[in-house]
């Protein structure tokens, strides 16, 4: 999923303030999950700027909806008419939902509430991590189901470089190494022969080093 | 296959080599890089100039190796892939060789996060293997990573760095044999100030027969106060400094500080230099380059050789 986090508050403000009717617009998806842009986050943010803009004494309007996925038409498609009573949309998606919505009522200002932070899992309640960067072109057959590209902060494809120390990785202590956790699973494999082929240069075409990616299915497009 | 500067004579000649590393400074003063020259010339087989060391600005390292070629000292290029993607890093193996600089020394480089600019993208387009697979292509096959042929090929002594106290250790070879498979010929390790660990990584350097095929230089760094040794162990990525040494360091008067780091690290070449495998020593004196032709004379690696 996208996991993205919340904006800080008063950036937020600063965001709205030419604004007095504005609508939170939350997404069902990933933002959900992540605790971050669901129903229950947008209606929580639209209290805190009820409160901020009561202290301030701006009479301000402060709706709230929240789509099943900004970031397909069946539902991005819909919010036509809850748009006429807002001047602002503040939209609690990841940043493929904000610029969808965008892209659909291009009359309208849509700001974003999160910063959009990376494609990822939930470790545990609470706690989300990086796993994948898109690249395009997938390596997980040969490191045994762990993605040097996301997970080694320098994405060495013949790691682990020399400041891989006790598992965790040189940049920050609760990260773990990459390469650690890829030899140990070759190692409990008994595949550590695996190790000595050399990984050649990558094709980062595919990656977002190509351009902005596009996708099409001819049989499925209309 | 002649040689192609002094440090590859050397080593090739059987001479246990002596190379030391100067830091470029944080400005465009090339005089500062002549007085560390000048410090070291006579006493060091070939200059190893760092590139962005820590991920902190500083004068290129093509820039600074040229100002100590034309000093007559025989740099060595350290090249990092941090900064620039595999058009830069080929760009720069043909100017550096067009330059007469043909030691060049691959490797990943710290991660940014440690420097100044920690806001900066990092680049990791290709790795340090990859890198010297690379430069073993373009100067044996004429080629360039696309495959497409260079007219004029690079003549380059291809280096790499291993460090044998990272995790996980049992890695740390087959990783060095690795890069000397890619091409690498001559390598550099780490700070050694724990020989024992050094010793049993170079045990199985040899059980890969790694040191037949490339020329193995131990990495020295003498150590200038208590407060050094305490900040290499617990802040600088990658380093084993044992805690006896630290205590040692400690032990003394803060004025027989600087000796003291001297002692450890003659006992340490002394060490090495009984190690089978080990060609030469690669000194690294942290802002401290002046230290550099005590530590080779009191070692008894003075004079160098002097080769034609």
């Amino acid at each position: 999923m996208i996991v993205a986090d919340r904006k800080p508050f008063d950036e937020i403000m600063k965001m709205i303030s030419p604004y007095e009717k504005i609508l939170l617009l939350g997404c069902n998806e990933c933002v959900t999950v992540c605790a971050v842009g669901g129903t229950r986050e947008t209606a929580l943010l639209a209290s805190q700027i009820r409160i901020r803009r009561q202290i301030e004494g701006r009479i301000t309007d402060v709706g709230e909806k929240t789509l099943e996925r900004q970031c397909d038409p069946e539902y991005a498609n819909t919010l036509a008419e809850s748009l006429n009573d807002y001047d602002v949309v503040l939209s609690l998606a990841c940043g493929c939902g904000v610029q969808f919505v965008a892209e659909n009522y291009p009359d309208m200002p849509i700001l974003p509430a999160v910063n959009t932070r990376f494609m990822g899992v939930t470790e545990q309640a609470g706690i989300w991590s990086e796993r994948c960067q898109g690249c395009g072109n997938c390596v997980l057959d040969r490191t045994r189901g762990i993605c040097p590209v996301a997970r080694c902060a320098k994405s060495i494809m013949n790691g682990p470089c020399g400041g891989s120390h006790g598992g965790v990785c040189e940049v920050n202590d609760t990260l773990p190494c990459a390469w650690q956790l890829i030899i140990d699973r070759l190692k409990a494999r008994g595949e550590l022969e695996t190790y000595n082929e050399i990984e050649k240069p990558r094709d980062w075409s595919t990656s977002r080093d190509g351009g902005p990616r596009k996708r099409i299915r001819e049989d499925m497009a209309l | 296959m002649i040689p192609v500067g002094n440090l590859q004579k050397v080593l090739t000649l059987g001479h246990f080599a002596v190379t030391a590393e100067c830091g470029p400074p944080r400005g465009a003063d090339p005089d500062v890089i002549r007085k560390k020259g000048d410090i070291l010339k006579g006493y060091v087989d070939a200059v190893n100039v760092t590139d962005n060391q820590t991920a902190v600005v500083r004068m290129s390292s093509l820039t600074s190796c040229l100002v100590l070629k034309e000093m007559g000292l025989d740099p060595v290029l350290q090249m990092t892939v941090r900064d620039r993607n595999r058009i830069a890093l080929q760009s720069d193996v043909l100017g550096a060789s067009a330059l007469g600089i043909r030691n060049i020394l691959c490797l990943t480089g710290d991660h940014q996060s440690f420097g100044d600019h920690p806001g900066a993208k990092n680049v990791h387009d290709i790795d340090s293997v990859q890198l010297i697979d690379t430069l073993r292509t373009m100067r044996d096959e004429a080629k360039f990573l696309s495959g497409q042929e260079i007219k004029g090929a690079p003549d380059v002594f291809i280096g790499c760095v291993e460090n044998p106290f990272a995790d996980p250790f049992e890695i740390r070879a087959l990783r060095l044999a690795k890069k000397v498979r890619a091409g690498a010929q001559f390598v550099q390790t780490q700070c050694v100030f724990n020989i024992e660990k050094f010793m049993r990584w170079m045990e199985m350097v040899r059980d890969l027969g790694i040191h037949e095929k490339a020329h193995i230089l131990a990495g020295i760094t003498p150590l200038k106060s208590p407060a050094m040794a305490r900040y290499m162990k617990n802040s600088v990525p990658g380093m084993d400094v044992p805690d006896h040494l630290i205590e040692r360091m400690g032990s003394i008067p803060k004025e027989r500080h600087r000796d003291e780091g001297v002692a450890i690290c003659l006992e340490t070449i002394e060490a090495v230099r009984n190690i089978e495998g080990i060609a030469g020593i690669h000194t690294m004196a942290i802002e401290w380059e002046e230290i550099v032709p005590e530590i080779v004379k009191k070692a008894g690696l003075f004079p160098r050789p002097e080769l034609k």
